[in-house]
């Protein structure tokens, strides 16, 4: 069973050369269930990237510890996926050959890295791109194989970053009934970053919602809708109870950001 | 014309042979027709059945042999040094802060000037040509990989390390096949350098070789040959770059998509 536990992490970034430093995260605490699907809410610049990134091992908290399954987190590792909002596809790489990179390098037979990724690949629906270049593909082709690409690994909890920041609406919304599919079927535990508040209560359990910085979890909601879930919940009423309150709690944070600067 | 427009595949070839024989027929008005001196500048022809006596009668087919395996020969053992110092500097910033001071430093010594000191040290044998051209590619070569190799996208490294790669697998799998096209474009460029280096060091101290040849001609006016030599350089470079990009995007499809 995989838990984390993300223990009174902050996170102060030096100055330099007579600037102050910056504090970017004050203790957050949050404990994450085995399956839990929790997307990370806030204004940009709170902070919620930082405390993602110190999950994953590629950022170090001031203070406090991570984490996974009772063992303290002390850098990156394959057992924790994470899915950046740049393209982070290898440009020399198949489609393919990026989805076996992380198998390659825990040696998995060639059979069977085969396997797991014709598995993956048909999943996030990129039949006959097989052997694409990342060049070739458009942006949410390109997320779609990062998505596949972590999910080979099997990894116990999956980041995300804002992943589909960069994608335009519609490929957007695919997109997230594409992770949610795929989430039902897997039940992975999912920390999920992002600032779009529809995106935040369609695809989570739980929503989490940072304050300004420096960011701490001011506000919690549990979003109970049944799975599978589908598009249309987003225009149901419930859905808009939830996007209401989110709302409000974000607004007055976004303000609070844009006063100080 | 408007600017930045690509112009077809099959113009681009025609307006580049254009320039060619624009630039021979300026050349025979120029000559033929009697407006400069044959002493200084001799006439395409005459540079023509020159370098055909050149070939059949002087083996000068022999010097350009000896140029090309001494170019080739102080360029590979350049670049089978720099290479791997160029990606340890890059990847390492230790190993960077220690060398990069003298790297730079060194880089500006011009090859040339070591020419007096090397046949001192070497004679006017293989060895000092090959040394003269080691000179003058290794330390641009270290300083230009290192750059390249130090400018690795920070999220590639990042998520090959949350896909599980170790320090070592990370320069073997991410840094450098990244880095791989544009080594291979840096090693086209150097190697253009290094044909002027070694032909600096064959004419000053040298019994054969293509520069050898030039400053032989110079004594007798022999300016059709001297021309004749000047053009084989040209020829053999522009061949060799050819050859280079067409192997580099052979080799690395991925990096000419666009």
């Amino acid at each position: 069973m995989a838990t984390l536990s993300i223990r009174e992490v902050s996170r102060t970034f030096p100055g330099g050369r007579g600037r102050a430093p910056t504090q970017a995260l004050s203790a957050c605490s949050l404990d994450v269930a085995d399956n839990d699907f929790i997307t990370i809410l806030g204004p940009s610049g709170c902070g919620k990237s930082t405390l993602l990134r110190i999950v994953a091992g590629l950022d170090v908290a001031s203070s406090g510890t991570v984490l996974l399954d009772g063992a303290p987190v002390a850098g990156p590792g394959a057992d924790r996926g994470m899915v950046f909002q740049s393209y982070t596809l290898f440009p020399w790489l198949t489609v393919r050959e990026n989805i076996c990179f992380g198998l390659r390098e825990q040696a998995v037979p060639a059979a069977r890295q085969a396997e797991i990724a014709a598995h993956f690949i048909a999943q996030v629906g990129l039949r006959g791109f097989e052997d694409h270049f990342p060049k070739m593909l458009s942006g949410g082709m390109q997320q779609r194989t990062a998505l596949a690409r972590a999910l080979a690994n099997d990894p116990k909890v999956l980041l995300m970053d804002e992943p589909f920041g960069a994608l335009d609406h519609q490929t957007r919304e695919l997109m997230q009934e594409l992770l949610l599919d795929i989430w039902e079927t897997h039940r992975k535990t999912v920390l999920f970053v992002t600032h779009d508040i529809d995106e935040a209560i369609f695809m989570a359990n739980r929503v989490v919602v940072m304050s300004a910085r420096p960011g701490r979890i001011k506000h919690e909601e549990t979003i109970g809708f049944a799975h599978p879930r589908d598009y249309r919940i987003k225009t149901s009423t419930d859905f808009a109870r939830h996007k209401a309150r989110l709302t409000d709690e974000i607004r007055v944070e976004t303000q609070r950001a844009a006063l100080a600067g | 014309m408007k600017p930045l427009q690509p112009v077809s595949a099959g113009a681009r070839v025609v307006l580049g042979i254009a320039f060619f024989v624009l630039f021979f027929a300026a050349w025979a008005v120029a000559t033929l027709g009697g407006f400069v001196s044959k002493t200084f500048l001799a006439d395409p022809l005459t540079m023509l059945r020159d370098g055909t006596t050149l070939l059949l009668e002087h083996g000068f087919a022999h010097d350009i042999g000896m140029t090309m395996w001494r170019v080739v020969g102080g360029f590979l053992l350049a670049a089978a040094l720099a290479v791997p110092l160029g990606l340890a500097m890059g990847a390492y910033k230790a190993i960077e802060a220690l060398l990069e001071p003298f790297v730079s430093f060194a880089r500006y010594l011009p090859a040339s000037a070591f020419i007096p000191l090397l046949i001192l040290w070497a004679g006017i044998g293989e060895l000092q040509k090959l040394l003269v051209i080691f000179i003058g590619s290794f330390f641009q070569l270290v300083l230009m990989v290192a750059v390249v190799v130090g400018n690795t996208r920070r999220d590639l490294v990042e998520a090959a390390y949350t896909l599980g790669a170790s320090d070592r697998t990370l320069l073997t799998r991410v840094v450098l096949p990244n880095a791989a096209p544009e080594i291979a474009e840096i090693l086209r460029l150097v190697l253009g350098w290094a044909w002027t280096y070694v032909i600096v060091a064959e004419l000053i101290g040298s019994s054969s070789g293509i520069g050898h040849m030039i400053i032989d001609s110079q004594a007798l006016l022999a300016t059709g040959q001297m021309i004749f030599g000047i053009i084989i350089i040209g020829l053999i470079g522009l061949v060799t770059d050819f050859v280079f990009k067409a192997a580099n995007r052979r080799l690395f499809p991925w990096a000419a998509l666009r």
